[in-house]
């Protein structure tokens, strides 16, 4: 394996190259301004957010408006938004972290995070001049509400099969838009809806639409299972009239913009529910110190240990690759000219770059929420189950991030197939790289040349394994499968699987490396999270690749396979029992997720 | 209006604090440090009167390198212009009052903002100290001011009710809880923070006049007890607060 030259590294590449752990970008590498922003964020949701969270659930009306005006006085719903147009174009670390800290009061955090992400970058990003002119300044300070309409009835995870028309009348001067848009986040309150329809029936675009053009309207409220607090409607466009100049972007390219403002989208929802986590994880903390059974706090527990220590393992994983992420995307951004009329264009590159780690972001940060969620209520037992504590709230308010922003399966699915694309075009040499390590492996009786050194020596050679397995189980599925890979979905998913082990495991490593584990006073308690979450992804990654294997191949071919994943599964075992009392004991030591 | 304020580094509420190795100082590795909650309404209310009568707000902090901190979020709330007074050395009220007034005089501010008291030592000492030293009038726990034409009108917290006094610019004002709603530093006015200057000021050595011997964590509260849940135990309860815990 090669190490990393270039500039910047390509998206995916961390699979088939070693970074070195001074390379890659942390929480700990936050500056003054990202800790400042945080801490403005976190002080405004704190008072002014969390003490309304009932009223913000039951809508009371007028209520999350006004605090979005009053968020947007502090600048926070400008982030994104361009100096020229009254925002203040910060880098996407100042966006991630303002993502996380707003991630923790639930329904709200989805209000917000549409209009700021959805609602709004499809026109940083993909509007004329008089749109970005007419739109931003509003937006930017919370003046106007903003909602996305991609969804339809009939069309959800496949988009493109919307039914929505739009046609433009005889003069050229407005369109017409006839359809039903669903799901619509924000819209019970939102002054403009970004809206995908299909001029003539066939060409893909996107509109803004004012809430006050004729012909448009909502649809009564949905009754939702979680997220109560924020608004979901239909969008109802009876011949909606919709000036020509409203539309956005080129004609027919609307997938263009989905696809995109879904990238961002993906990665800040990574950023958002690990602030969710958090939250939660120090209510369950606090409440294990404080309820006692048999005579002891219950956090006492080995059971309620292995608890926490599993929710704030996963918690700080996932923290470490939304920052790292975060790092990358805006190391390429930086080589982009904001003034230069190209600007819109070259950010999306370069965040497109990256839209394999933020599927693996999406899906794993949301996986993870689920699981602190459902862990959080079984440690407050009966009363994780009454509306009185915060977790049954924090329970439902999940679940909805595994289904949008793309569900998870089809995030799933889009990291193998953007692997193995990107192979195929020769941006990334992983069926090069199967080929070598199949004659490698066939050949050697272990791996040579330079086998790591130092603390986390075993750890590396593990994940150094885990990448072999990673490639030699898509070179074979690819091998196996040619063109028609796309139809083994549970294969490709498996794959995927094993690729997001790999970037956590590599994330949680070389952020500790970077900062806790100097070789002379190394922080056990960081370096105990590196080892158990490398010891436990290492087991899944071996259930993954038998899956795989067994789904591709039969008898003496099976067996060949086995044996090669059985040297490359070769580690000692770790006693997580010991390791993850420690993390939890350190928990309970600080009363609050404080890692 | 040349407007003063001053404000203190004080650990986090919400970390948990040990004592150090030495039984006199805390600990303060893995402490978050934050702007004193009074000292973050002093500033406000220095911000609040130059948006009155313009002019220049002034905010100055006495302690190390990580003090700021803490005058970075002040800038990012509005202040104009930052001073830190150096000094890593142990002080009394009585000493850091001192090294507070050579500089408030040395500025010339004419009105000078204190929070009630850090929330750390809860010393509640400097800011009348200040105004002593300076021979300024001084109004504490301010919860509303009124300033015009060089007049001040404050209204002050009094046990059981409020009460209001008449003062003369240049004054000290020392703001409680109640006096306003801080803002948060906006996105723009922590950028802009970054530009503003922290004039860093050496201060001279004076002696304290009083000596932390000894800090240590209050006992361990004892477990209660519970006798019993209906009508029956209110004897068991009278004789063992007469008896043991001796208190009727
Ligand atoms: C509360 C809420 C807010 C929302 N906000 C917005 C919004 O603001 N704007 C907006 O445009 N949309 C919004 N959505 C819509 C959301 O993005 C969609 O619900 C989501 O994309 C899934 O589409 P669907 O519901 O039609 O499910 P479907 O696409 O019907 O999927 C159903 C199941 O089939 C699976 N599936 C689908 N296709 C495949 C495939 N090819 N291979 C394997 N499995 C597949 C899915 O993973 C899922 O498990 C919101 C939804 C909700 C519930």
């Amino acid at each position: 394996m090669e190490t990393s030259s270039s500039t910047y590294m390509k998206g995916g590449s961390f699979l088939l190259q070693e970074t070195d752990a001074t390379e890659i970008f942390t929480p700990e590498d936050f500056n003054e301004q990202h800790h400042m922003i945080a801490q403005t964020t976190d002080d405004f949701i704190e008072k002014e957010i969390l003490p309304h969270i009932h009223e913000i659930d039951e809508q009371q009306e007028g209520l999350s408006v006004s605090l979005m005006k009053k968020v947007g006085k502090i600048g926070l719903l400008s982030i994104d938004v361009p100096e020229e147009y009254g925002g203040m174009g910060l880098d996407k670390t100042s966006s991630m972290l303002v993502a996380e800290h707003v991630g923790k009061s639930g329904s709200w955090a989805v209000t917000f995070s549409a209009h700021t992400g959805i609602g709004t970058l499809p026109i940083v990003y993909f509007g004329t001049e008089e749109q970005k002119k007419k739109y931003l300044p509003k937006l930017g300070s919370g003046e106007w509400i903003s909602s996305y309409s991609l969804s339809e009835p009939g069309s959800g995870s496949d988009a493109l099969a919307a039914r929505t028309t739009a046609t433009l009348s005889a003069d050229g001067k407005f369109y017409t838009l006839n359809g039903t848009k669903m799901w619509l986040t924000n819209a019970g309150f939102a002054d403009v809806y970004i809206t995908f329809a299909k001029i003539d029936g066939e060409k893909f675009s996107a509109f803004i639409v004012e809430k006050g053009f004729p012909g448009v309207s909502t649809a009564p409220e949905e009754k939702k299972l979680g997220i109560k607090g924020s608004s979901t409607r239909q969008l109802l466009l009876d011949n909606a009239k919709v000036p020509a100049e409203n539309l956005l972007g080129e004609i027919g390219r609307g997938h263009i913009i989905a696809f995109n403002i879904l990238n961002v989208g993906r990665f800040k929802l990574g950023a958002s529910v690990i602030g969710a986590a958090k939250k939660t994880i120090t209510e369950a903390v606090v409440y294990a110190k404080a309820r006692k059974q048999f005579n002891q706090p219950i956090a006492q527990f080995g059971l309620i240990k292995q608890k926490l220590a599993d929710m704030a393992i996963l918690t700080y994983v996932g923290e470490s690759m939304v920052y790292r992420t975060a790092g990358l995307i805006d190391h390429i951004l930086e080589s982009v000219d904001k003034k230069s009329p190209e600007a819109s264009k070259k950010t999306l590159k370069g965040i497109e770059e990256y839209a394999i780690e933020c599927s693996i972001i999406k899906v794993m940060c949301s996986e993870t929420l689920d699981f602190v969620v459902d862990e959080a209520v079984q440690i407050y037992g009966g009363y994780g189950y009454s509306e009185e504590y915060p977790v049954a709230r924090a329970y439902r308010d999940s679940r909805i991030n595994r289904i949008f922003e793309g569900t998870n399966e089809i995030n799933r699915l889009l990291i193998s197939v953007m692997l193995l694309k990107r192979s195929m075009k020769g941006e990334l040499g992983l069926l090069t790289a199967a080929q070598q390590l199949a004659n490698d492996l066939l050949s050697m009786p272990s791996s040579g040349n330079g086998e790591p050194e130092g603390i986390f020596a075993s750890e590396q050679k593990m994940i150094a394994n885990a990448k072999k397995i990673a490639v030699m189980t898509s070179g074979a599925a690819a091998q196996k499968y040619m063109d028609k890979l796309t139809d083994e979905q549970e294969v490709l998913a498996h794959i995927s699987d094993i690729v997001m082990e790999v970037y956590a495991m590599e994330s949680v490593l070389l952020r500790v490396k970077k900062h806790y584990a100097s070789d002379d006073k190394p922080n056990e308690l960081y370096v105990n999270i590196v080892r158990t979450f490398v010891n436990d992804a290492m087991a899944r990654v071996e259930i993954y690749s038998r899956g795989i294997l067994s789904a591709i191949a039969e008898g003496d071919m099976l067996r060949t396979y086995l044996t090669v994943l059985k040297r490359l599964m070769k580690y000692e075992p770790l006693n997580t029992v010991i390791t993850k009392r420690a993390i939890a004991d350190a928990l309970i030591e600080k009363d609050r997720y404080d890692l | 209006m040349k407007i003063l304020v001053f404000v203190n580094h004080v650990p986090d509420t919400e970390t948990k604090v040990k004592v150090g190795a030495d039984g006199k100082l805390i600990d303060p590795t893995g402490v978050n440090f934050m702007l004193n909650p009074y000292d973050e309404l002093a500033v406000e209310e220095a911000l609040r009167t130059r948006e009155k009568f313009t002019g220049e707000v002034v905010v100055a902090s006495l302690g190390g390198d990580s003090n700021k901190e803490t005058l970075r979020k002040s800038l990012a709330m509005g202040c104009d212009k930052a001073v830190l007074l150096k000094d890593a050395s142990v002080r009394d009220s009585f000493a850091v009052a001192g090294a507070l007034a050579d500089y408030a005089k040395e500025y010339g501010a004419e009105i000078i903002f204190f929070g009630k008291q850090s929330i750390d030592y809860d010393g509640a000492q400097v800011g009348g100290l200040v105004a002593e030293m300076l021979g300024l009038p001084s109004v504490s726990v301010v919860v509303k001011l009124e300033i015009k034409d060089g007049n001040i009108v404050a209204e002050r917290e009094i046990e059981g009710g409020h009460e209001i006094v008449h003062t003369k610019l240049p004054a000290v004002i020392i703001a409680q809880k109640g006096l306003n709603d801080p803002r948060y530093p906006s996105l723009k006015g922590i950028m802009d923070a970054k530009r503003k200057p922290i004039e860093e000021k050496t201060i001279a050595a004076v002696e304290s006049r009083v000596e932390v011997v000894e800090m240590r964590k209050p006992a361990a509260k004892a477990q209660g007890k519970i006798i019993g849940t209906d009508a029956s135990a209110a004897a068991e309860l009278v004789r063992l607060l007469h008896e043991e815990a001796k208190v009727i």
